[in-house]
């Protein structure tokens, strides 16, 4: 029954969903950028860098203008030039975006630790906007409408995504890269262009991701800030079988599952937290072998297209 | 050329009688001759006239030149970042090189880090050459020295034959870590790069778990401090024999290392198995059709890559270069993924990746040495980045290079 006594301490607990939601939100920043990516076929695993990246950007923005506004916009900037080497190298040079991927992760993970020490930037937590009404609802108001307006962001980014790859002629296009590049490509259609702006469009949301996790939420930059939560968002997406709502799901689980680590503890649960920490990756390995005949990936996933080369 | 029964039954006719057989350079010298049925012979068109050693050179030159520009950029500008933080980019180098090869004894300790990073980089060539992404070595190194730890001492057993259990059990271990990605691959369609990437996570916080619990990895309690995670240190006579080459120290298993890795090379050049696997890789359809088995090739590369990350493990912990003959919690420190690296930059050729396996183990041993220059040690990992993108660059231009001529003689021929 301790059991049963934990999941309901939990449920009614308002520290506990705001938790969750602090991990899920920044989840969320990546994996929706991310579920672009891979529609058009890229399995972009820098998205841990590119997270990295902007987090980085992010505090030395705010530490060196002192501006919020500026210092997103530093992050956004930071991540999609990861994006840029990310897409040149794996869709305009065709080399392998797996190798691309975990060298730049690499790469940032070094690039940020050394300037961190060089640069040492300093900054706090951006105050919180409260959405008065909305943050009233019992349990979750506080955890949905008291955050930083970083946080906020993602109310814009989740729908925009969603619109941009099922609303639009280049989303048509994008998706098509991912499914059938040889048909996209007789069409008239760069693929590999495609394929480069839906990184591009993973770079935009990470570098929010970063800047959310450094002003909005952690307050600080640290080198470990991101910490393999880049996978589980790219996980989070293949575990939302390749849709918007699926890695939506996903992420708020995974948050779910992370924030326990927090959660628990402070309301006097103990509990093994290696065990807890793989729980996302297992429920995503069972999920995608469970799921496996039903859910499909994009055809064409993490395979290069070069023209007159199936 | 007539086949019968699988087999050649009469030669190729000889280039007199083959009007339509390419003749190279004596192309110039044909006289149309009338044939039996009363017609003149073709003129043989040359498809594929034989290089020119001077077009040759100069191909060559380019690519080396490629090669050489490439890695000057990625070093000029790891300096330049060094140089605008404010420290000495020759002082770093000098650094990097007394660390790495220079110091008394650090080539025995760049050996050391050499060769577990070669032995992962064997294993993913082979699942590589089969078509098979595997990108969690890191996971299944730190299993395979898990396996190693705990038959190595929860056993109880003494004696040098331990050894050989330790590196056998962190073979295996390696194995099923990666087994479980191939079953779920060939059973249930789960794409193995995914299930690979997600088992690294898994690996680490289980043998996490194991390094809390007693029964499994932990040490007993006298001789470790309360809540330290930490296995048992290997008794004297169950490591790896250590050899000393003019004062550099190193184990044997460097030696095992590059035979393994000569043995790989020879399997897949030489052996009906390195064929088919290679066949797999190319084009899995056709191996298909000549009868190449995707589940047992395919699964056996994979398990083939996972049992040498393994082993790497084993290696790692018996060898003494890391942990200090223990296994504690980071015990992998990067090497597989290092490792993967190695055999990617090596272009899936095991004779490439010993040379590229000692380059990344120097940076990562010279870094120890970069204290005394003031500059943080992780700029290594920035030059080691900068130069994994630098060294990918020449081949893919090279192949973009050789498609668009192959689409253009294409095209001119239609």
């Amino acid at each position: 029954m301790d059991v049963l006594n934990a999941i309901g301490d939990v449920l009614t607990s308002e520290a506990a969903y705001g938790n969750a939601l602090a991990v899920a939100v920044f989840l969320a920043f990546g994996a929706s950028g991310e579920w672009v990516a891979e529609r058009s076929g890229t399995l972009n695993i820098s998205l841990e860098g590119m997270l990295l990246g902007g987090a980085f950007a992010a505090a030395v923005g705010m530490d060196r203008t002192g501006n919020e506004g500026l210092a997103v916009v530093f992050a956004v900037l930071a991540a999609v030039v990861v994006a840029g080497v990310q897409a040149n190298m794996s869709h305009r040079l065709a080399a392998n975006q797996f190798v691309v991927g975990l060298t730049l992760n690499i790469l940032v993970l070094g690039l940020t630790s050394y300037l961190a020490t060089e640069l040492d930037p300093v900054t706090t937590q951006a105050d919180s906007q409260r959405i008065p009404l909305l943050a009233d609802i019992p349990l979750v108001g506080e955890a949905l409408f008291d955050r930083t307006w970083m946080f906020y962001l993602i109310y814009a980014v989740v729908p925009a995504c969603w619109w941009i790859v099922f609303r639009t002629r280049w989303g048509l296009e994008l998706r098509a890269s991912g499914e059938n590049p040889q048909s996209v490509d007789v069409s008239g259609i760069d693929v590999n262009k495609r394929r480069r702006q839906g990184i591009y469009v993973a770079g935009i949301t990470a570098g929010m991701g970063g800047a959310y996790v450094v002003l909005g939420s952690v307050g600080s930059f640290e080198d470990s800030i991101v910490g393999g939560r880049g996978i589980i968002a790219l996980v989070a997406v293949i575990f939302g079988g390749w849709t918007l709502r699926g890695t939506i799901a996903g992420c708020l689980l995974f948050g779910v599952v992370l924030s326990f680590r927090l959660s628990l503890p402070a309301l006097g649960y103990e509990l093994n937290g290696d065990l807890l920490a793989s729980l996302p990756f297992v429920v995503t390995i069972l999920a995608m072998s469970i799921f496996a005949q039903r859910v499909r990936p994009p055809a064409a996933l993490a395979r290069p297209f070069i023209r007159g080369l199936k | 050329v007539t086949i019968e029964h699988g087999r050649l039954a009469s030669r190729p006719l000889s280039r007199e009688t083959s009007p339509r057989q390419h003749r190279g350079a004596e192309v110039d010298q044909f006289v149309p001759e009338l044939g039996a049925d009363g017609t003149l012979t073709e003129e043989p068109t040359a498809p594929n006239p034989a290089t020119r050693p001077a077009v040759r050179a100069q191909a060559i030159g380019e690519v080396v030149g490629l090669y050489a520009m490439c890695i000057a950029i990625a070093l000029g500008l790891s300096a330049l970042l060094v140089e605008l933080t404010g420290g000495s980019s020759s002082a770093v180098f000098s650094a990097l090189l007394d660390g790495s090869v220079r110091g008394p004894g650090r080539i025995g300790a760049t050996i050391g880090v050499a060769t577990p990073l070669l032995l992962v980089a064997i294993g993913t060539i082979v699942s590589n050459r089969a078509g098979l992404v595997n990108i969690g070595q890191e996971g299944q190194l730190y299993v395979g020295a898990a396996f190693g730890a705990y038959f190595g001492t929860k056993l109880g057993w003494t004696g040098p034959m331990v050894i050989l259990l330790l590196l056998a059990a962190s073979a295996v271990g390696g194995m099923l870590w990666a087994g479980i990605a191939g079953v779920l691959r060939y059973t249930r369609n789960v794409p193995e790069v995914l299930t690979t990437l997600l088992l690294v996570t898994i690996a680490a916080q289980l043998v996490g778990y194991g390094l809390k619990n007693q029964w499994l990895l932990l040490a007993p309690a006298e001789g470790r401090s309360n809540r330290q995670q930490i296995s048992q240190q290997l008794a004297d006579d169950t490591r790896m024999p250590r050899v000393s080459v003019f004062g550099n120290e190193f184990p044997i298993s460097a030696f095992v290392a590059i035979v393994l890795a000569i043995l790989v090379a020879v399997a897949m050049a030489r052996t009906i198995w390195g064929l088919r696997l290679r066949m797999l890789g190319h084009n899995p359809r056709t191996a298909q059709r000549s009868g190449v088995a995707a589940s047992r090739y395919g699964g056996g590369a994979l398990l083939a890559s996972g049992a040498f990350a393994g082993l790497a493990g084993g290696m790692m912990l018996a060898g003494g270069d890391f942990g200090n003959y223990t296994l504690v919690p980071g015990f992998a420190a990067s090497i597989g993924w290092t490792g993967l690296l190695v055999a990617l930059v090596a272009r899936q050729r095991a004779s490439v990746a010993i040379v590229i396996a000692f380059v990344f183990a120097a940076l990562r041993t010279g870094s120890g040495f970069l204290a005394a220059t003031g500059v943080e040690r992780r700029i290594t990992d920035v030059v080691q980045g900068l130069l994994v993108l630098a060294l990918l660059v020449p081949p893919a231009l090279l192949f973009l290079r050789q498609r668009r001529r192959a689409m253009q003689s294409g095209s001119d021929r239609t």
